[in-house]
């Protein structure tokens, strides 16, 4: 498998999916593809299971996805919008249980080296301020 | 009342109650919440009751899978999957409408196990299952429609002094204590709305 695994910001207000997205490629470069998305359906605070299932797909790689998240409906929305994808693509597909911002620097970083989708979560979750 | 109108009519009045209360549930989520239960669930009722000439012309499954998915897209709030899932893990068993209560509580236990798999959640802490899973009992115990709202009232009421452990409420801890849950409130809203509809109102 070829590529590395992508990374998906997911949060309740476009402004920190994009600012958290921007900090990553300042950081890490741009051999990781990054999408991010925020905000309800209608622009205001909150997330929206289809632009998260578009980002998703924006970015898809065979060699997985990791989606950051920021608070409860952002995973819950996030969750949906996977199993929306089907089984098979879903599957290839996992939240990382980790903060936002620090939890998509440190995956997309451990991405960049070619890592595989578990060490990718694991890394991200691993993160201790 | 025809039978191929209850569609219809389940569709009006849930969408007529969510319009109704948005602004209630709102308050109540702005207690201990987020404070977007009302607007969320008010535009995504809104987007089925701009397409519910279409609802009146499906059958019961497809219509609770169609209403499903359009909360699943719409809500933008956790909400939208709980109840989203709700309706289309109910619009994969039912191909017709419920004749009786007790197919009518198979329906509500595929409800109750979505929502508690969406929300990886239970009784007990705060959330919207506390008023579903002692609806859905009634509802096979007996199907009386006047006992299935005493107990949404009284489940709902049982929200108020528990502590939250489930979604942003959870953040508040014991300071969740003493207000209502706003997806409790919601779904006693939706349950007098489909018990209207039964008792032909």
């Amino acid at each position: 498998m070829t590529g590395t695994v992508s990374i998906v910001i997911v949060s309740h207000s476009p402004e920190v999916a994009r600012g958290a997205a921007d900090m990553v490629r300042q950081m890490v470069g741009s051999d990781v593809p990054v999408a991010h998305c925020g905000g309800n359906p209608e622009g205001g605070l909150g997330t929206d299971v289809g632009r998260i299932k578009t980002a998703i797909e924006s970015v898809w790689s065979e060699k997985g996805v990791a989606v950051l998240v920021d608070l409860g409906g952002a995973e819950t929305n996030s969750e949906m919008a996977i199993e929306l994808l089907g089984p098979e693509r879903g599957g290839n597909v996992v939240i990382c249980n980790a903060p936002i911002v620090e939890g998509a620097v440190m995956a997309a970083t451990e991405a960049a080296g070619g890592s595989d989708l578990k060490t990718v979560k694991a890394t991200a979750e691993d993160f201790q301020s | 009342m025809a039978d191929d109108r209850l569609v219809a009519r389940l569709v009006a009045s849930t969408c007529a109650t969510i319009e109704r209360h948005a602004e209630e549930l709102t308050a109540l989520d702005q207690a201990i919440g987020d404070g977007d239960h009302g607007t969320n669930l008010k535009r995504g009722f809104k987007a089925i009751a701009d397409e519910a000439a279409d609802y009146g012309r499906m059958d019961f499954g497809s219509a609770l899978r169609k209403a499903g998915m359009v909360l699943v897209m719409k809500v933008g709030g956790a909400s939208g999957p709980l109840f989203g899932s709700a309706l289309m893990d109910m619009g994969k068993i039912a191909a017709e409408q419920p004749r009786t209560s007790a197919q009518a509580a198979t329906l509500l236990q595929a409800a109750v196990d979505a929502i508690k798999k969406r929300g990886k959640s239970n009784i007990g802490a705060k959330t919207m299952l506390d008023v579903l899973v002692p609806v859905q009992a009634a509802v096979a115990d007996s199907g009386d429609i006047a006992r299935i709202r005493v107990v949404a009232d009284v489940a709902l009421e049982a929200t108020r002094p528990m502590r939250a452990t489930k979604g942003r409420a959870a953040f508040l801890g014991e300071r969740s204590v003493g207000h209502l849950d706003p997806g409790a409130r919601s779904t006693t809203l939706l349950v007098h709305a489909v018990c209207d509809v039964l008792e032909g109102i």
